[in-house]
């Protein structure tokens, strides 16, 4: 007998959608780290459509983003909010440089926090980001 | 597997003229896995019959699947004959919540003031088990559920067994989560359960013209069950949890409804009846 193919958890599928309505930018990765969802949003913000970052794993999908403190040191990816979100499972918050799909560097804040169904098994991190103006600093 | 549906009707029973041909209990359906002790899902008003038939056979071991706590899933298990007897085995499951468990939340609405006696003075033995992202496995059946879109802690379930597949999404609004056209199935919530089942049990509460006063109330409209079961491939799908305002004649429209959306022979669609003998 076949079996039933693999199905997002609820709590991602919700995620997912609930991302899709917001003007924010917003990314969902699974709970190996992988990209699973950026919405439009987030498209706009990073300069690149999900079809190019869908599949890749954080620290792949980081690299590209080549990520810099504020004082434009590189951060590694255990580091930033995402990778410390996703080790730790523990919500956190930052701010830095992050380089766009155009190469322009731009500076974000982000927030990210782990998602846990109900049975309070971890299935997931959101990450939302914001553009923040250099003359903000 | 053989089966039979003791309650189809979403809400609150319904008894009366206008539903005498599709029934007025809520949700209640027997199933009969070969080899394996009866199998029941939900407890609602249609339990209580159900109940009276299980002592006359002399059955001393089941298994009942709640898909959810709200009231018509739930109100029937006090009468429940076979809870009333010490020599009862009866394995619950249902999804806990963050907040308690399964057995907790079910003492919830069986204790007073809603009921005169409290869960724990039950004779029979009753075990709980959690449900919210399970496989198991008894006397050769297989079962798995997963969450689903509804309001609360939810969950459909998929029972497979000498080969045929059933799977049991009552109370279920996938639309709230994903376009059932054009996302791809790993986004749609309770494919996985009903993905290529023989038979598909599913919510179709509401016409989609009463969906647009009733978006989020966590159940399906025509239209969505007819995408959904087309997504998810099922050979035979039968429609439930009845709207309690829907009249017979009604329902009969919205399943030829259901049919020409899906495009398919209408004997692969039909309504699920209080009575009806399954067969899968």
């Amino acid at each position: 007998m076949a079996r039933a193919p693999e199905q997002r958890n609820l709590t991602l599928i919700l995620a997912r959608s609930f991302a899709s309505q917001l003007a924010t930018a917003v990314f969902l990765l699974d709970v190996e780290g992988t990209v699973i969802y950026y919405n439009e949003a987030a498209e706009r913000l990073i300069g690149e459509p999900f079809v190019e970052g869908a599949g890749l794993r954080m620290d792949e999908w980081m690299a590209r983003r080549r990520p810099l403190d504020e004082e434009g040191n590189e951060v590694p990816v255990e580091s930033l909010p995402l990778g410390m979100t996703m080790l730790k499972r523990e919500p956190a918050y930052g701010v830095g440089r992050f380089r766009r799909g155009d190469g322009e560097y731009q500076r974000f804040a982000n927030v990210t926090f782990p998602l846990f169904a109900h049975t309070e098994d971890f299935v997931g991190v959101m990450a939302m980001a914001w553009h923040l103006d250099e003359d903000r600093r | 597997m053989k089966g039979r549906i003791w309650g189809s009707r979403g809400s609150i029973a319904s008894p009366g003229k206008d539903t005498r041909r599709y029934g007025g209990n809520t949700s209640c359906i027997e199933l009969r896995p070969p080899g394996c002790d009866v199998v029941i899902l939900d407890a609602g008003t249609g339990i209580r019959e159900l109940g009276v038939r299980l002592v006359e056979e002399g059955a001393e071991r089941m298994f009942l699947l709640l898909t959810h706590l709200h009231v018509d899933h739930l109100e029937g298990i006090a009468m429940f004959e076979p809870i009333w007897r010490p020599q009862t085995e009866i394995h619950i499951w249902g999804p806990a919540s963050p907040l308690a468990s399964l057995e907790e939340r079910i003492a919830m609405y069986f204790s007073p003031p809603l009921f005169p006696v409290h869960l724990s003075e039950v004779p029979a033995h009753i075990e709980y088990h959690d449900a919210s992202e399970s496989e198991w496995q008894i006397d050769g059946a297989r079962f798995s559920s997963t969450a689903i879109i509804h309001p609360g802690p939810t969950v459909g379930y998929r029972i497979e067994s000498g080969g045929r597949v059933v799977a049991y999404l009552t109370d279920h609004e996938p639309a709230l989560g994903a376009d059932l056209e054009t996302d791809s199935p790993e986004w749609i919530s309770g494919f996985g359960l009903a993905h290529r089942a023989d038979l598909l049990i599913h919510d179709c509460q509401y016409t989609p013209e009463e969906y647009h006063g009733r978006f989020g109330w966590g159940h399906s409209t025509t239209e969505q069950v007819a995408h959904f079961a087309r997504k998810a491939e099922v050979d035979r799908l039968m429609l439930f949890h009845h709207d309690p305002m829907h009249t017979d004649d009604q329902l009969e429209a919205m399943r030829e409804d259901v049919v020409e959306r899906w495009g398919v022979d209408g004997d692969r669609c039909t309504l699920a009846a209080e009575g009806l003998e399954l067969s899968v």
